[in-house]
């Protein structure tokens, strides 16, 4: 695809780039703190990516590729959009292979190929205060946050376990980074939880409408809430893809008629897709 | 007696991208050294990676303090655009080329908003990864060894102190030659 010709090198001026850079530099200094930045009007909604797609424009070069995925998924409307929108106004090769992405913008999911060292996790936010449904005033969830005031939460999950017998968070489960800062690690589900922990991998949130920049840098320590008579459980549905017959990976449920049937398949398309590749090749050989 | 002024960036935009990468790089993973390319050409006494990484970061918005003369200040002042600044407290980002100011002078942000604190761009006569200084925290896997050539002798008491008052607290880019390595507020320094 050309280049679109008109706008400067990744759509973002100069100056709001380097504004973007400094909150960036400054979030990843201190880990799990969400650091304010002007966001700018994208040409596209906000809820749609704003935060990741400045966060990417502001890091991206020549020299990377770029890897968008929604769900899990490559193919989906966002992800696609998005990686059009790259490959127009920065020229960047794109893919859709985990492995031979340096930057992997993404909407709720963690992909399930471990990240290396040399990579950059970049995720959309929609809410970065871990505290929203509990404090509504930003005032006073700043105040708690300097004062590492978490017990809102832990009240939160206590009264989860009173009323359900289990903590009933499946997604945007609250994680403490390097045992100071409670984090909001954007919608993706619990069982993506543990694959933050020590990832060698750069971690990059933004949150467009909200404002706000945040990061968790490499081998940092992740760890979901939870209390040591109800331990954190990723939850996983128990059954293997109907494409690939993975029993390890994040499953999504489709129905397929009216009539209660209903399959589960990889929500990681490019996971699932090199599995099949791969048994394809041993039944050829 | 004027001379004409040095050149900034060639190519302003991917020039600045590629610096900031190596920025972002250092940052993440503290006591790697990262090496720039690029032929920029600063006023002594800035080194390249030190005015590159100012003309990265420094713009209207950034009040700058430094200690490196009136042609450096020039040059900073032209292609950064930024104000300059004599305190060292109310300083954005500070370049010093000699003794740095002493990092309780310095902004260091607040209990509520830590990112406010000032980063420190120290120009070092050597930078060498694998010997010296055994770093470790958020970005190292189990610790990085760093060697750093032309620090003042208090530079780890006052770490310390730096250290102890996260979240607030300064950050510090090493600079030599074309070679930078970051320490964040949050890494511990061991000698030895």
């Amino acid at each position: 695809m050309s280049t679109a010709t008109g706008y400067n090198f990744a759509y973002l001026d100069e100056d709001t780039k380097r504004m973007i850079r400094r909150a960036i530099l400054k979030a990843v200094a201190i880990p799990g703190h969400q650091v304010p930045f002007g966001s700018r009007e994208m040409p596209l909604p906000y809820g749609w990516g704003t935060g990741g797609i400045q966060v990417t424009a502001s890091i991206i070069g020549p020299q990377d590729r770029l890897k968008v995925i929604d769900q899990g998924a490559d193919d989906t409307t966002n992800a696609v959009s998005i990686r059009r929108f790259f490959a127009r106004v920065a020229g960047v090769p794109t893919t859709e292979r985990t492995s031979e992405a340096s930057i992997i913008q993404t909407r709720h999911r963690i992909p399930e190929t471990p990240l290396r060292e040399g990579q950059i996790l970049v995720y959309q936010v929609p809410m970065p205060e871990p505290l929203f449904r509990l404090e509504p005033r930003v005032a006073e969830t700043k105040r708690l946050h300097a004062m590492a005031d978490y017990g809102l939460m832990h009240v939160r999950l206590y009264e989860d376990i009173a009323r359900h017998g289990h903590i009933a968070i499946s997604y945007n489960y609250p994680v403490m980074v390097n045992g100071r800062y409670l984090m909001a690690p954007s919608p993706i589900p619990a069982f993506d939880n543990p694959k933050m922990d020590r990832m060698p991998a750069l971690q990059l949130f933004g949150a467009g409408r909200e404002k706000r920049i945040y990061a968790v840098p490499p081998y940092t320590a992740v760890r979901s809430l939870d209390f040591e008579d109800h331990p954190f459980e990723p939850v996983r549905a128990k059954a293997a893809c109907a494409l690939c017959g993975s029993r390890e990976s994040y499953l999504d449920e489709v129905v397929t008629d009216d009539r209660g049937g209903r399959m589960f398949l990889c929500s990681d398309t490019d996971y699932c897709g090199e599995r099949q590749a791969a048994v394809q090749r041993d039944a050829a050989e | 007696m004027t001379q004409p002024l040095a050149a900034g960036f060639a190519d302003p935009v991917l020039e600045a991208q590629h610096c900031f990468r190596a920025l972002l790089e250092a940052m993440s993973r503290p006591g790697r050294v990262q090496r720039l390319a690029g032929a920029l050409a600063p006023p002594a006494p800035l080194n390249l990676a030190a005015a590159a990484a100012l003309l990265t970061l420094a713009d209207a918005d950034t009040p700058v303090w430094t200690d490196a003369g009136a042609d450096a200040e020039a040059w900073l002042r032209f292609h950064a655009g930024c104000p300059l600044v004599a305190e060292p407290g109310a300083a954005a980002l500070l370049l010093a080329c000699g003794a740095p100011p002493s990092p309780p002078a310095l902004e260091a942000g607040t209990e509520e908003e830590p990112h406010r604190a000032a980063t420190l761009i120290l120009q070092v006569t050597a930078l060498e990864e694998g010997t010296g200084w055994r770093l470790s925290g958020p970005g190292i896997e189990v610790a990085h060894r760093l060697r750093v050539a032309g620090l003042p002798a208090d530079f780890l008491v006052a770490w310390a102190t730096n250290r102890a008052r996260f979240p607030c607290g300064v950050d510090v880019v090493l600079c030599a030659g074309e070679r930078l390595a970051a320490l964040p507020r949050t890494v511990l320094i061991e000698e030895g």
